[in-house]
């Protein structure tokens, strides 16, 4: 019995990986499979009378099931609308419940099938499937309410939550619930057409979290409490790569309130009764490393070394070299021209730095194991705590929490801290309840940072000053290289180092482009960090974009709708155009002020941004943001404000103080004392406006971040003239 | 040796060795995880509870340092504070986990100012880190509460 449900698991998970990794940098890469079948093998998970994302009680209340984590998007409150809006259900009696794990039922329609939270997706994949839910429900209320009233269904109206007949007849969902059940739900439901919405662009869309997150009772993994649970923490190698090579316990054990203390595959594992106590008894204990495989380059010297292989003046090596990902006309051409313009830009390493550290619980060795804690890729967690429990993934239980912040960090293809605590409630064994607890520390030290990147262009204009060349080459470690055999970005480009200069609208106006990407070798593990390659492509095209409109002695947001126009980039107009209207661009900045622009496209929304900017105390102040969307159809526009305002916030914090160093291999930061972030005296004020649209949601956790990086850059090259070429802007 | 901590207008022995910072305290032995564990140097906030109507780290605090004074945690406001219901009216939460920490400064701050300008906003709420950036939000919250007619009653009754 045992073989086949290993190779079951074993067989899964490069399937799945191929999926989750294409679709979680946005992207997608749909497999037509019995995929979510096996994945869900095991699960004792069921959908109810409705289907699986709906629910109602007989007080009348509607529970929405998110198949998508809330670690701060908002998407609860948009995926709840979309199927309030099709219920035509009272949005007061909405509520929201986070769904278990079972990818059958509640994959993510763009990672084929898996369920999983990345790529800001959520909304769009549960675009269709929550509109189909909402009004299938609907249509077996209203066949309820015929049949017990003896009128036509055609009679039937439903509007906030109130199912009613001409005759003065009419009851609430709860009061019909019972019968509605029983109906059989209509095959092809009809939807809304979207000039019916009455819920959906409204400003009544608003969280349903925001009471329990200002009272203290929303639930993190941080704050579970069960009993008999341990709590663990782990002393990792200093370096990445290292290993423990012998420990001495001894000190550790007499620490009041440690109770074990044992070597796992990441470190040494401390278990105590209480935070403070593991905390104390890892203090106490004394590790050698084996640091034989470790690690051991800085990152200036990783860094010496890209620009290296960019200018030619170290040779790519033969396998996995150079890789174009963009490429028309004559190559030669955009190394020969003469007057180019020739700039290099380097980004370093980011940590996410979440505000809850990464942390889980996890019960092992009693019945089915059972993880509770903030999951973003719950298929994953279950494929890669089912390999080491020996059980079906889907039997792998999941109550996903809210989670402090995720960034995309909680979203590993190894699930690198759930694997971590499982390993220790394993050995603790008995269906003890374990929480592994990642102290600040331990968050930024244990890796999976946006890679360090270095990119080199080289643009010839032509006789109007507009690109008639350009070159680029972009070097950086692969994201998808984390990915097990199979995974794609291992042999072709990694789309997630190259997006956004791939596509560019400028790419497409330029007549010659010759891009390329390598992606050396680096024992740094890396990861996706809030808009991904957008954190350093759409600065690079941006910022080199605004070198070239002054050249051309054009202005900024000319030159731009020239180069949109050359592209047919109609959504980059309209953003563009919004943006200038807002702010004023034709009118003279305030005084004091200097302004920046910049546009990008990712994750299926266009967003621009005009960022006033002036220097105070030697490091940039940013004031008002004037930012335009086109996310297509505006489910939340008060939650789509609060992204392009969270989103501006992150990539500004990464862009003016964000850097992670290692010397010696060893990371120098350990916490916000030397790892800077955004405070609040720092952030801008943002004013969001949407491009009205009754096309599909697309993304906007993820497309408000990269964008304020270069509109800053560019306000300060407007001020001085003097190119940005490299982050943080503010050494700390 | 029990130590005894006036934590939310309630007497609390409590058991932990007094170098236990007070966090830990509140969240592993009273259970009150309201407070959140964010940086455990005092540097970003999520800890942040009053100790005699003032803000404090208690990430930092060890319970032997306490002695008499009158501990607040985000527990004891009720959830209808003034504060509380700016920041709910405004949605200013995302993820949510450094709220607990920013309304306690925040709740701090107007008792002490009630009617703080932007720089005394600021000046107040940047030891409060937030990752998701709701810091626009947060300043327009405690204006928006600063503006709401003063609470019929202070935070006065414990949660429980």
């Amino acid at each position: 019995m045992k073989k086949p449900l290993k190779d079951i698991a074993r067989g899964a998970s490069r399937r799945e990986v191929l999926v989750v990794g294409a679709t979680l940098a946005g992207s997608s890469l749909l497999v037509g499979c019995s995929l979510p079948d096996m994945l869900s093998a095991g699960s004792k998970v069921k959908p109810g009378a409705f289907g699986p994302f709906l629910k109602f009680s007989p007080d009348g209340v509607v529970t929405v099931i998110s198949k998508h984590i809330e670690f701060g998007q908002g998407n609860h409150a948009g995926l709840a609308a979309i199927a309030a809006e099709e219920l035509d259900a009272d949005w007061t009696k909405v509520k929201v419940e986070q769904a278990p794990a079972n990818a059958k039922l509640y994959g993510n329609v763009n990672m084929g099938g898996t369920q999983g939270t990345g790529g800001s997706s959520a909304i769009n994949n549960s675009w269709t499937q929550l509109r189909t839910a909402g009004a299938g429900a609907r249509a077996m209320f209203v066949s309820a309410a015929a049949a017990k009233w003896g009128v036509p269904a055609s009679e039937i109206t439903v509007s906030n939550g109130v199912i009613a007949h001409a005759s003065g007849k009419q009851a609430g969902f709860g009061e019909l619930v019972a019968g509605a059940a029983k109906v059989a739900p209509p095959a092809t439901p009809t939807l809304k057409s979207p000039a019916s919405f009455s819920l959906i662009g409204t400003d009544r869309v608003r969280r349903k979290d925001s009471q329990a997150k200002s009272e203290g009772s929303a639930r993190y993994t941080q704050d579970v409490r069960l009993p008999d649970m341990l709590i663990a923490v782990v002393a990792h190698p200093p370096r990445f790569g290292g290993t423990v090579g012998s420990f001495d316990a001894a000190a550790a054990k007499k620490v009041p309130g440690v109770v074990d203390v044992f070597e796992i595959d990441t470190g040494v594992a401390v278990v105590a009764q209480s935070t403070h106590a593991a905390i104390k008894g890892r203090e106490a204990l004394k590790v050698t490393w084996d640091e034989s495989k470790a690690e051991k380059r800085g990152s200036a010297q990783i860094l010496a070394e890209f620009k290296d292989l960019a200018s030619g003046k170290t040779a790519a090596p033969e396998k996995n070299g150079w890789k174009g990902f963009d490429s028309k006309g004559d190559a030669a051409s955009a190394a020969a021209g003469t007057n180019a313009l020739e700039i290099a830009y380097d980004f370093p390493y980011l940590a996410h730095a979440t505000m809850e550290p990464m942390n889980c619980v996890a019960i092992v060795g009693k019945g089915p194991p059972r993880l509770i804690f903030g999951s973003q890729t719950p298929t994953l967690d279950q494929l890669n705590t089912a390999k080491l429990t020996m059980s079906l993934p889907g039997a792998v239980e999941i109550e996903t929490l809210f989670a402090g912040g995720s960034f995309g960090r909680r979203a590993t293809f190894q699930s690198d801290y759930v694997v971590e605590c499982v390993r220790i409630a394993k050995k603790v064994g008995k269906g003890r309840p374990v929480k592994l607890v990642w102290t600040r520390e331990d968050d930024m030290r244990a890796g999976y940072y946006r890679p360090l990147v270095h990119h080199t262009v080289r643009v010839t204009t032509d006789a109007e000053g507009y690109p008639a060349t350009w070159r680029q080459r972009i070097v950086t470690q692969s994201i998808m290289k984390g990915a097990p055999p199979g995974a794609p970005g291992g042999d072709g480009v990694d789309q997630t180092a190259v997006e956004g200069a791939m596509g560019s609208p400028y790419l497409k106006a330029t007549p010659v482009v010759d891009a390329q990407l390598l992606t050396p070798d680096v024992g740094v593990p890396v990861l996706w960090w809030r808009s991904v390659g957008a954190t350093h492509t759409a600065y690079v095209m941006e910022h080199t974009v605004e070198q070239l409109a002054k050249r051309a002695g054009k202005d900024p947001v000319e030159y731009r709708r020239a180069l949109y126009q050359k592209a047919g980039a109609k959504r980059h107009l309209a953003v563009l155009d919004l943006a200038a209207e807002k702010a004023g661009w034709t009118t003279p900045a305030p005084a004091g002020w200097t302004r920046g622009v910049a546009v990008h496209e990712s994750f299926g929304s266009v967003v621009a941004q005009i960022a006033e900017v002036k220097v105070e105390n030697g490091q940039p102040k940013v004031g008002r943001v004037i930012t335009a969307i086109d996310c297509g159809t505006a489910i939340s526009p008060n939650q789509i404000a609060a992204q392009m305002e969270g989103g501006t916030c992150y990539g500004l914090s990464g862009a003016m103080f964000g850097e992670i160093t290692l010397t010696d291999g060893q990371v120098d930061q350990g916490n916000f004392d030397t790892y800077r972030v955004l405070r609040n005296s720092e952030a801008p004020t943002v004013e969001t406006y949407i491009v009205p649209s009754t096309a599909p949601p697309s993304g906007v956790g993820e497309p408000g971040t990269p964008v304020i990086g270069p509109a800053v850059a560019n306000a300060l090259f407007a001020l001085d003239g003097q190119p940005r070429l490299s982050q943080p802007f503010v050494k700390v | 040796m029990a130590i005894t901590l006036d934590v939310n207008g309630k007497s609390q022995n409590v058991n932990s060795p007094p170098d236990t910072p007070l966090l830990w305290v509140l969240r592993d032995e009273l259970g009150l995880t309201g407070t959140k564990y964010g940086c455990g140097v005092a540097q970003c906030g999520a800890c942040t509870v009053l100790a005699d109507g003032a803000p404090v780290r208690s990430c930092q605090l060890p319970i032997s340092a306490i002695g008499s004074s009158k501990i607040t945690t985000i527990e004891s406001l009720g959830g209808h504070h003034p504060v509380q219901e700016a920041w709910v009216k405004l949605d200013v939460p995302q993820c949510g986990y450094c709220q607990s920490g920013q309304i306690m400064s925040a709740v701090a701050l107007l008792a002490s100012n009630p009617k703080p300008d932007d720089e005394a906003i600021t000046g107040a709420m940047d030891g409060n880190i937030c990752r998701c950036g709701a810091y626009q939000r947060i300043r327009e919250a405690i204006k928006d509460a600063a503006a709401a007619p003063a609470p019929a009653a202070a935070p006065a009754a414990p949660a429980a």
